[in-house]
Formats: structure tokens, sequence, C-alpha cells
């Protein structure tokens, strides 16, 4: 069918060719080691350099190593454990910016961001150093509990995040809210709870999955911190991947990835109906 | 006298250095529709505010009652207030929203339901209780304020600039509205307002405020007759101000001599300034009348004044057709412009006053305001 297609409009910049090669790179560059890695985590080859054959069975192998098995509860325990605990002081330390001034404010804000900036690896040693010299965590404790350094360490380097993500979410927090549920009768306890929270939930959402993607994926921090019996996720695959790439990594690690996408599309979903309601809310001043 | 519902004793709110509130006094009695009215930044904000609990006063005492409510936190006080951004709570229902004050209260549901449909249909929302406030016009959030702070029965309902955030028609509509409301339910209400409009046409009694001092309480007639100063004089309204000397002075007649207007100023009544004294005369611009200039011939009288004919020759330099009537810029003699007000009362045949043209300006004896200060 011959159609003569309408010249691109002035801004229609998707329809000429520079800018779709360039988009064709970045989306290769991007996606396609991911896809890579996937298609041989299906490759009936040990050694996994070239292709094979198709084939589940390094899938049922991840399922049977138990010591994988167990590094991936491990860290979705420590995600869980360290979510929770840094929405509850992200959100403290975003509130008590938000709220009240006070000497050293200015000081306290910028430490905030300061695990957000300091290189992962310096992060790292810090923490070996804190968990061996200053305080150090007691060998051969009951799990989940032998995971406390690596918890607090998780804590230390995601709590700013969340920090960050509420008090954004606070800027638009409009005043006259606390004052009308105080002018109603409301305690501060009372406006906080139902005037207050409800502003900051799409935040905490926000802020919670970003602190448990960044926790559960932590590799750098992780590593100088966890000893024999408390190997991650992360720390189990680097160990693997100094032996081969087996196609047992690629496996494991494409269940990783679909994990992180599905709580991603959750987490999106549960923000998006959120922002939208809260987008509705006209902003009305005089 | 009963007890007034509101008394505030020689309140001072000061900011740092910056003082909000200077040393007011000011006593509201119940069932008053009082407003406070000022140029933004006057305090009387903060003087609501602090009637509401948000700000402590530095000095003195507010009473509710006659009883000191200085320091009780706004959730204990027996008023509630609706708010420039109507803060209507985003995430609950229009419903929700009334029901709040009750709950915390802990109004049983029944007679909490009961309340808030009371309430609702007092403002005339009934039928949108289940809406979101994303659902709602600007008005109609308003009203969901409005209620919300109703329905929680208080001694004084506080209103901070309440009709600042809707459109002119809508403003009109709901003032009327307020004055209804008010009547209806009998509460004493607060109003703050920089709009001179909303003040006189809403309120029983106005208390004008700029930078922190109480300039003059009064109701809205006596505060455009009767200003007690320049700054209430012009702010109320417009007028024309001239400054003089009180040549006359006798208990039924004064004469006023401003360098500002050819004329002198003769006065139907005594000033208690004494001879000598300066004072300034302020003239509305609709208390002024333009008449033809004819050579040789004097204005129409139009006042058996003891003295003088109060009038002077000026030149039409500027004119504003607004359709219920007119206004006119008049030259006069020394070069000062006064403002002229002439109410378009037919539909023709009118006294047709052209740009350039040399007009007569007169007023009344009676029609100037003296003012001391």
């Amino acid at each position: 069918m011959a159609q003569s297609p309408t010249p691109p409009g002035p801004l229609e910049y998707l329809r000429r060719w520079p800018l779709q090669v360039w988009l064709l790179g970045v989306g290769t560059f991007l996606y396609a080691p991911l896809l890579a890695l996937v298609a041989f985590s299906f490759n009936d080859s040990r050694r996994n350099i070239v292709w094979k054959g198709f084939t589940l069975k390094y899938y049922a192998k991840v399922f049977h190593d138990a010591a994988l098995i167990e590094a991936f509860a491990n860290s979705l325990t420590i995600a869980a454990i360290s979510t929770g605990i840094s929405l509850l002081l992200g959100a403290l330390a975003a509130l008590v910016l938000w709220r009240f001034r006070f000497p050293g404010k200015a000081g306290l804000d910028g430490a905030l961001g300061l695990p957000i900036v300091v290189p992962e690896i310096c992060m790292g040693v810090a923490m070996l150093v804190f968990f061996a010299k200053v305080l150090p965590w007691p060998q051969g404790l009951v799990w989940p509990l032998n995971l406390g350094a690596i918890i607090i360490s998780h804590v230390s380097f995601s709590f700013p995040f969340v920090a960050v993500v509420v008090r954004a979410r606070m800027a638009s927090f409009n005043r006259e809210l606390e004052e009308a549920a105080r002018d109603l009768g409301a305690g501060e306890l009372q406006t906080l709870r139902d005037v207050i929270l409800p502003h900051m939930v799409p935040s905490l959402i926000a802020g919670g999955f970003l602190a448990f993607t960044l926790s559960l994926d932590d590799f750098v921090i992780t590593f100088f911190t966890s000893g024999p019996d408390t190997v991650t996720f992360p720390v189990k695959v680097y160990s693997m991947v100094r032996f081969s790439v087996t196609p047992e990594v690629n496996a494991a690690s494409t269940i990783l990835i679909v994990l992180t996408v599905i709580l991603t599309a959750i987490a999106l979903r549960l923000q998006g109906n959120q922002v939208a309601a809260a987008a509705h809310q006209p902003v009305e001043r005089g | 006298m009963a007890v007034p519902i509101i008394t505030f004793e020689n309140v001072t709110k000061r900011f740092g250095k910056v003082v909000a509130v200077d040393n007011v006094s000011l006593s509201v009695e119940e069932g008053e529709f009082f407003s406070l009215l000022g140029p933004s930044g006057c305090g009387k904000t903060t003087l609501l505010r602090m009637l509401a609990g948000f700000e402590m006063p530095t000095e003195g005492r507010i009473l509710i009652d006659g009883q000191d409510v200085s320091n009780i936190p706004p959730n204990r006080r027996p008023v509630n207030m609706v708010f420039q951004s109507y803060a209507v709570f985003p995430h609950m229902s229009v419903a929700e929203n009334v029901a709040y004050g009750l709950k915390i209260e802990g109004v049983p549901a029944p007679e909490r339901r009961r309340r808030v449909e009371e309430a609702l249909d007092l403002v005339q929302l009934h039928g949108l209780a289940d809406r979101k406030p994303d659902q709602l016009s600007g008005g109609q959030r308003q009203r969901v304020a409005l209620a919300r702070a109703l329905v929680k029965r208080p001694r004084v309902l506080l209103l901070d600039e309440p009709l600042s955030a809707l459109d002119a028609k809508l403003r009109e509509q709901m003032r009327t509205e307020l004055c209804t409301l008010q009547e209806k339910v009998g509460i004493t209400f607060m109003m703050v307002t920089h709009d001179q409009d909303e003040a006189l046409a809403l309120a029983s009694r106005c208390a004008v405020m700029n930078r922190g001092l109480l300039q003059q309480v009064a109701t809205p007639n006596d505060l455009y007759e009767f200003p007690n100063s320049r700054f209430v004089a012009d702010f109320i309204g417009s007028v024309n101000l001239f400054e003089g000397v009180l040549a006359v002075d006798e208990p039924d007649q004064a004469v006023i001599r401003s360098a500002d207007l050819a004329a002198d100023i003769y006065l139907d009544h005594g000033v208690t300034g004494g001879r000598g004294t300066t004072v300034w005369a302020a003239l509305r611009p609709e208390k002024i009348e333009l008449s033809k200039y004819v050579e040789g011939v004097g204005p129409p009288v139009i006042d058996d004044a003891p003295a003088g004919s109060n009038s002077v020759r000026g030149i039409i330099r500027h004119e504003a057709y607004l359709g219920s009537e007119s206004t006119y810029e008049v030259e006069i003699p020394g070069g000062r412009r006064l403002k002229v007000l002439r109410s378009n009362l037919t539909r023709w045949d009118q006294e047709d006053f052209s740009l350039g043209e040399t007009v007569w300006l007169s007023w009344h004896a009676c029609s100037p305001a003296v003012l001391l200060s």
C-alpha cells in the first residue's frame, strides 16, 4: 500500500533517523546484557560460552543449592528488616527537618546526605573497622540475629534515601491542614496520625522500595560486613563467579531480576494510585 | 453589660524584633459579625491566629467568655476556623471531613451522623457527602470547611480571608450566604480580610489595623463617614484629602484654610481643635457635585451654608465611564487633581461633561470629614 507519510512535525524528533539510531543504541546497551544473561541461564552447557541447547536444569540446580537458598533467604531477611528500620528512621528524620527549627539543623541536613555521596567502598571499610574495633558484633548468634551487623550497615546507607524522598513529599504539605486538625480538637499525635501520615504514604512506599532494592542488591558494603555464616545473595553470586560463570549463576540472577521487576511494578502501581490521587488535589492559595 | 465573648487585653505579639500586633485592646460582643480589616502585614491575621491558639501573645491576655485562654492549646479552645486555603483533608470524603472534629471529641456515631447531615444541609452540600475534595469546586470546598467548623458548635467562628480564593461572581454570592448563615446559626463570626468592600458588606463592626496598631473600631457606616484618621479615611474607599489649618472654629461653624485648595472649606459644625490647629479635610468623591461652568455665574447653591459656597473651579482631565457611575479627575487651580464620582441616574439627557471642560466643583458644608491625625 503506497501511503505517502506526512513529514514529521517540528517536535516529532522520534520520527527522525538520528534520534531513532540513538534510541536503538541506548536500548541495546541497556537491555542486551540483561537479555543475554537471561538467555544463557537456559543454556545446556557447563562452561556457558557457546549456545548448546535449551534446558531448565540449572534452575532446578539453583533450587537444590542449599547454600544459595540460604544466601537468598538472608538477603530477603536483611532487606525486609533494614527497610522497616530505614522507613522509621528516615521518616522521623524527614519530619524533624521539615517541622522544627533548631540549632545545627543545617549540619544535620548535610550529614544526612553523607551516606548517599560517600563512596560505597569507603562506607564498606568504615563498617568493617566499626564492627571490628568499635562495636564487635557477637559471633555465633542465632539466625537472624547473626545478620545484625549487615542490617545495621544497610540501614545506615538506605535511611537517608528514605529521608530525602519523604522530605521532598512533605514540602508539598499545606501547613494549614495540620492547623485545621488541631483547630478541630486533635492533639499532636492525632494530627500526625490523621493528617500528616496520610500525606506521607506515597513517599513511604517509594522510599521503602528504594531501601528494599538498595539492600537486596548491595554487594560492596555487605562484602565487608558479612562473615562465613552470613553470606548474602550478591556475595554468594560473586563467590560463585570467581570459579566460573556457570548457567547456575545466570539462573539465580534471572530469578533476582524477575523478583525485582515484580516488586517495582507493584511499587509503581501503588504509588501511581497515590500520586494520581494527590495530583488531583489542586493547591489553592490566596 | 454582659461579658464580651472575646476580649483582647493589651495584646502584643513580637516575632523576633518585628512587632506584629502592638498593644491591642478590643472586645467583641456575642452574635456580632466582626471584621478585622487592614493592608497585608498589618497584624490582623496574627490577631486571629492568637485567638485560635496558633500563636501565643508575647504580652497581654486573650479572654473568651471571660476565661483567659492565652495558654490553652488550639485543640481545647471553643473556637473553630475556616482557613484561607480551606485546608479540607484531601484523603477524607466530605462527610469524613465534617465528622472529624466530632470523632475526636468522642461524639457517638449516630449523633455524629445526624449532626454531619445537619451541617451539610446548612451549607447546602447534601448529596455530596461521599465525594472526595478533589471532586469539588473551590466554592464547594469552602462550604465543606464551613460545615466542618460549624458542626463543632463553636463559640466563635474564625474566618481567614474566606472569600479571597473565589472568583468575583462566586464571591458576591458567598458574601450573601455568609450573612444569612450567620443570622441562621447565631454564632459570633470573626473575619479577617484585606478587602474593604467585603468588610463593609458583611460586618456589623470592623476594626481597622495598620502596622500592628488598632486604628479604629466602628460600624461600617461610621468607618466610611466618620473616619478617625487619614489612614482609615484613605484605606476605606477613596478620598480627597486636604491639609489645612482651622481659621475659624466656633460651636456651629468652622473654616479650614488649605494651601492645596483655592477656596476655604466652610463647615456647618465646630471642630474640637481650636484655631490654628492643623487638620485634614477628607472629601469623598461622590460628595462632590459637578456642574457646568458659565462665565460670571457661580455654581448653583446646593447648600444654605452659613458662609462661603464651598466651590472651586476645575478642568476635567480624565474621565472613566463605569456603567453605574462615572469617575472624573478634575484639576483645580494650583494643580491638584480631585477625584469626583457621579452616578449615571438616567439613560440619556445626562449633562455631558467632556475632557478639558471647565466645571464647578461644590459640596455641602457637612460633607468633609475633619481629621485631627
